[in-house]
């Protein structure tokens, strides 16, 4: 699978759906569109550069073998880094502000601890007797109805304040994670085992099936987003001006956060929780497309997830020599944006 | 009841627990058997490992309860304790490096360079939140939490690169079943630094209302701040080089007694110092009690409760707190 395989689902795709949005029809639309344009193309050829050195840089014996095994490591970044970079754009236009995310609301430490459990309800004899495409489908299946309600209770009914919310949603992460590890070390050593390589899938270690599958439900994911990509911009002007515009609120709030949460358990399966990854993403691209318009953020928030995942991965490891995992760096950038984020003022 | 009552009663409960948890465990020792046949065997494993073990537990807990109470008073913010404010982490920092720069260094060194790590994280703490203007008392343990995470990343880089990865997590769990006798006695510095705490109780509530009242009634608003730092990280330094993070400890703690007895420090103070003990021996007794006869260390079960107790007090009064 390369990028071009994804373009088709992609929501810039839908580009004619959206001129319904108010602030697209108007004047001063000039100059914001050759500058989106020209940040997407220069996206674009960077992230092609960088797939295309991930793929071939200090390639040693058969091609046959290098570029397959490099190929499955590429494609799983890839998609990783278009569930992350969708999903945290849609949910911080869900709940109108930049600073949520779903990881940082604890979402990929639900997921965790669903898996968790399966494995300490069920046995892992048991739980090793299911198709893992079964077991997988499962998991995401209850990751999408948890997160539902968990999002439900916090943003529904009284409004809460926003800094309560982040705190409230670190502490989850914090409480999952915890309830995780307390009941990994309740199961014996051998179950343990068998847990922990389901849970720790690096982009070193995929399953093929899976992978396959998970490039299903993106797709699926997808096609739904893109069927309602049309009210993002209103959705994102606030629930009283959505409502006021004509959007079904509650109805695509509702399927928004399907979405979110499908993409989420796919990222998570695939290479574990990562916590300030969506948050570094979705921010870049409101800075660098200075634009609200999802058919530019999205795209570009996609294209700099792939080309700091891919791109990381080959600075770290051809460049720099080290092999320690992308992860760790960008939990210390993201830690720091956060800190900028909320010293600025941007979390209002 | 009146106060004093109501505090003998707790103690008399933390005494309880201390007592049961010094006859629970993998090796049978009763105080039967402690008169019987094979005394000498049960007196060796109660002096060796289970009194070591319940007296280590009785002074983390409630040193790190009452360092929490400090910065509490210290940043005027409910949510703020060693582990939400950076000094954990830089403590745990401080020990990756020693440990590899200089592997020889004897246990006092190590919370040495620990301690002046912790020191160093929780300055930087307090720098950023002088420089940002405070729009919610939230923003205080974010910021803490974030900059937490920042170093700890920091951390697990070197650490992964070195393969200390194991030895991290060590430090970084707390842990009470590898307290011996001879291995624990580090943490009687921080009973020393409790009794101090206890004595400047009143120093840090008027240091609590600003540099312009704490010199307005004469006391040197620097140098409480000070003592109050260096309390706070030395006591995370020892703990955490003897058994590791014991998490949210020092949040939960004095918030639920603010609940029981006001604000008032000093008469607080002896309530975190009994709470703080018995909460961790309660969670380290159900660590050894849940999943026999292998233990379940007791900082995963304080972040479980310590977690959702947290999340309780945040959301049980939201006008109070937005």
């Amino acid at each position: 699978m390369s990028p071009e395989t994804l373009a088709p689902v992609r929501p810039p795709a839908a580009g004619t759906a959206v001129t319904a949005a108010p602030d697209v029809v108007g004047a001063p639309r000039r100059r914001p569109r050759s500058r989106s344009a020209t940040v997407l193309a220069v996206l674009s050829a960077l992230t092609a550069a960088a797939v295309a050195a991930f793929l071939v840089l200090d390639a040693q014996g058969a091609w046959s073998f290098v570029l397959p095994f490099r190929g499955t490591k590429v494609a799983t970044m890839i998609l990783v880094g278009y569930a992350i970079a969708v999903s945290t754009v849609l949910f911080q236009t869900v709940t109108n502000n930049r600073i949520l995310t779903p990881s940082v609301m604890g979402f990929d430490a639900l997921y965790v601890l669903i898996q968790t459990t399966l494995v300490f309800g069920l046995g892992s004899a048991r739980v090793a007797a299911i198709d893992p495409r079964l077991r997988y489908l499962v998991e995401v299946a209850v990751m999408v109805v948890l997160a539902g309600a968990l999002y439900r209770w916090l943003f529904g009914g009284a409004r809460r304040s926003l800094h309560l919310l982040v705190l409230v949603g670190i502490v989850f992460g914090v409480l999952f994670r915890s309830v995780a590890g307390l009941m990994q070390r309740l199961i014996d050593p051998n179950e343990f085992a068998v847990l922990q390589d389901t849970m720790l899938a690096s982009f070193n270690a995929v399953d093929r099936s899976l992978l396959a599958l998970s490039f299903v439900l993106v797709l699926a994911a997808s096609v739904v987003a893109w069927r309602i990509s049309h009210t993002f911009d209103v959705l994102a002007l606030g629930r009283e001006t959505a409502v006021n515009l004509g959007v079904d609120h509650d109805r695509i709030v509702r399927v928004v956060l399907v979405v979110v949460a499908v993409l989420v358990s796919v990222a998570t399966a695939l290479v574990g929780p990562v916590t300030f990854f969506g948050l570094l993403v979705a921010n870049l691209a409101h800075v660098l497309v200075r634009t609200h318009r999802h058919r530019v953020v999205l795209p570009a928030a996609v294209l700099l997830g792939v080309l700091c995942l891919v791109g990381g991965q080959v600075v770290l490891e051809r460049v720099l020599g080290l092999n320690s995992s992308i992860s760790v760096v960008v939990e210390f950038l993201g830690g720091i944006a956060f800190l900028v984020l909320l010293l600025r003022g941007a979390a209002r | 009841m009146n106060r004093t009552t109501r505090l003998a009663v707790a103690v008399l409960g933390v005494l309880a627990l201390a007592f049961v948890s010094l006859f629970v465990g993998v090796s049978d020792v009763t105080p039967a058997s402690l008169l019987g046949p094979d005394r000498a065997e049960a007196w060796n494993v109660l002096l060796v490992s289970r009194v070591p073990r319940t007296v280590a537990i009785i002074l983390a807990g409630a040193s790190m309860a009452v360092a929490g109470m400090i910065m509490q008073m210290l940043v005027r913010n409910r949510f703020v304790e060693p582990s939400t404010a950076g000094t954990v982490e830089s403590a745990t920092l401080g020990i990756l490096v020693v440990t590899v720069l200089a592997p020889g260094v004897p246990l006092v060194g190590k919370m040495g360079v620990a301690m002046v790590f912790a020191l160093a994280g929780t300055a930087l703490f307090l720098r950023i939140l002088r420089a940002v203007p405070l729009r919610s008392v939230l923003v205080v343990p974010l910021v803490g939490l974030m900059l937490g995470g920042v170093i700890s990343a920091v951390t697990t880089f070197f650490a992964y690169r070195l393969d200390l990865m194991q030895s991290l997590a060590s430090w970084t769990t707390g842990d009470f079943s590898g307290v011996l006798r001879g291995r624990y006695e580090l943490l009687w510095i921080s009973f020393v630094l409790t009794v101090v705490a206890y004595v400047a109780a009143d120093r840090f509530t008027v240091a609590g209302m600003g540099p312009d009242v704490t010199t307005s009634l004469g006391l040197n608003h620097r140098r409480v701040v000070t003592l109050g730092l260096v309390i706070v990280s030395m006591v995370t330094a020892v703990v955490v080089v003897t058994v590791g993070i014991v998490p949210f400890l020092g949040l939960v703690v004095p918030n639920v007694v603010s609940l029981l007895v006001g604000d008032h420090m000093r008469r607080g103070v002896p309530w975190v110092v009994v709470l703080g003990a018995g909460f961790v021996l309660a969670c380290d007794l159900l660590g050894r009690v849940v999943n026999q006869p292998y233990e379940i260390p007791t900082g995963v079960v304080v972040g479980v409760v310590g977690s959702a107790l947290f999340l309780f007090l945040l959301l049980r009064r939201p006008a109070r707190v937005a």
